[in-house]
């Protein structure tokens, strides 16, 4: 109050520090934006259904790009059951069990993130493909594709679970305990429920990280239509052989999918932790 | 104890399985016959233009996204505005969308055929199967990182300091420079070396939008990819293992940013 009757234009210096050069900032910021994400997708929505749903429709329902839809949701599916499951007990590990050399897995479990995706396909075909070491071969099957997804997105599963376990209070584990509930009793009773809405949430992100995965995917599924091909790869020949109307409505199909997984994960997520509080 | 054994051999054969026997592998298999051969592989002529292709695209992409990074996380902190949520929704968007739909729109816009490229075929600049295109396709993917990271730092840090600058006199660019960045540094150093390692790593986008012309239109991993398609496993792993070291380095290098923000 004292410096305020002192120092009469502070008020209004405030403001303008406040929001310092907003309006140019704001500006730039929504050309910027504009040019690299708006219009590039105004342009993919108007490829796709601006010749009418019927045109859509068709590109959408050709059997090919069926199978590549399909199969796209079952590997995803597939891979990302497996590591709600296998990034939660990871996350276990990571924060109750403290192991020698915690530290290190904790950085390993981040690779993936910085790991290029053609990379990435090329490390699991070096030990599961044609002639890898082991004598198994996973190129051109579905069982690579899920394995190549579970690589890609095993950091979304752990790391959306960890920090919520690493909070959780062991006050009611303890009391539990006491009351003669017997480990498996509370870890289903009681952890699980508390770390739901982390586990969905981490459900979510791989979900929609994974149907649009092509890097990882490319060099294993060897992109035999109908059988190893996922829709990004779909995509990618549709675009070769120049039909970017087909390209555009199986994108959009994709995209919507994606964004609509994230909103569904979020309310489950959300509607979970209204009930636990 | 027994249940402690038996977890921590799941979680840890799950792992081995997964990432770290698989990345073992290609590193033993790079390195099987020496340093020589990897050391040729890497220093091929088209393997050296195609590492000079990315940092160029690196050179631009990086600073670009920064700046609006910069920008839009201001923005997002600091002022109220109409279409704010549209505004955030619309710069994670990126990461829900496939690399390859990413290339598709901007061939879409760019392409000969596109909404802009003939104006700027016209005009003497090819975006599509050049230069231009790849690095537009990674700034594209990599646009989110450094707005994500900011925003939370940028707002917990409030304005009382850049006030308090104000009040002293200082100008926005000062207050900017000693005050506000330094502040942030951390986050900020996280977001570019995510924004980064994504520049390097982009595949999918920039398969659609590059022409894949060995020496010419080749970024680090379309030549892996070529490489590998053309059965010079030397030169597939050569490179991989390039860029895996890229990859350990930045996860390394983001844990002890982390460290010292956490400080």
């Amino acid at each position: 109050m004292v410096t305020r009757a002192m120092e009469a234009p502070a008020p209004r210096r405030r403001v303008r520090v406040a929001g310092a050069g907003t309006s140019l900032s704001l500006g730039i910021a929504v050309i910027y934006l504009s040019l690299v994400v708006l219009i590039p997708l105004a342009a993919v929505a108007w490829k796709g259904v601006g010749g009418g749903w019927s045109e859509f429709w068709a590109a959408v329902s050709s059997p090919e790009a069926v199978a590549a839809l399909r199969l796209t949701f079952e590997v995803t599916a597939a891979a990302v059951a497996i590591n709600a499951v296998m990034g939660t007990l990871i996350a276990w590990v990571l924060v109750r069990d403290a192991f020698p050399g915690r530290a290190i897995v904790d950085v390993v479990i981040d690779l993936p993130f910085a790991l290029p995706t053609i990379v990435a396909g090329l490390t699991l075909l070096s030990l599961y493909g044609v002639n890898g070491p082991l004598g198994v071969n996973i190129a051109y099957t579905k069982v690579g594709i899920v394995l190549a997804l579970i690589f890609v997105t095993l950091p979304f599963s752990v790391r959306s679970v960890q920090p919520v376990m690493a909070a959780l209070d062991r006050e009611m584990e303890d009391a539990a305990a006491t009351l003669g509930a017997g480990p498996l009793t509370i870890v289903r009773r009681i952890v699980l429920p508390n770390l739901l809405p982390a586990i969905l949430s981490g459900i979510g992100l791989a979900f929609s990280r994974a149907i649009g995965e092509f890097g990882a995917v490319v060099l294993i599924a060897g992109n035999l239509p109908f059988k190893t091909e996922t829709a990004p790869v779909y995509i990618f020949g549709q675009i070769e052989n120049d039909n970017p109307q087909g390209a555009a409505a199986a994108s959009l199909v994709l995209l919507m999918a994606s964004l609509a997984l994230l909103v569904v994960f979020g309310i489950l997520e959300s509607r979970v932790t209204r009930h636990e509080g | 104890m027994k249940a402690k054994w038996s977890l921590r051999a799941i979680a840890g054969g799950y792992l081995a399985i997964v990432l770290v026997a698989p990345l073992a592998v290609v590193f033993w298999s790079a390195f099987r016959h020496g340093l020589g051969p990897v050391w040729d592989a890497i220093t091929s002529p088209d393997a050296i233009a195609a590492l000079k292709l990315t940092l160029i695209t690196a050179a631009i992409a990086v600073p670009a996204n920064t700046i609006f990074g910069l920008l839009a996380a201001h923005v997002l902190v600091r002022r109220r505005f109409t279409g704010r949520r549209a505004f955030s929704a619309l710069i994670d968007l990126p990461l829900a969308l496939s690399p390859v739909v990413i290339g598709l729109a901007l061939v879409l816009v760019w392409g000969r055929d596109g909404w802009f490229g003939p104006w700027t075929i016209d005009h003497g600049v090819t975006v599509i199967f050049a230069t231009p295109g790849i690095v537009l396709a990674t700034i594209v993917v990599s646009l989110p990182f450094v707005t994500r990271e900011l925003v939370p730092v940028l707002r917990e840090l409030g304005v009382e300091q850049q006030e308090a600058a104000a009040t002293l006199g200082a100008g926005p660019l000062q207050i900017l420079w000693r005050i506000t960045l330094p502040a942030v540094r951390y986050g900020l150093i996280y977001g570019v070396v995510l924004t980064t390692a994504r520049v390097i790593g982009e595949f999918g986008a920039v398969a659609v939008v590059s022409g894949n012309i060995a020496g010419q239109s080749q970024t680090m991993t379309l030549y892996v990819q070529n490489q590998y398609q053309q059965f010079n496993l030397t030169g597939a792993y050569s490179a991989s293992v390039l860029l895996a070291g890229i990859a350990i380095a930045t996860v390394v290098a983001l844990r002890l940013v982390n460290r010292r923000g956490a400080k």
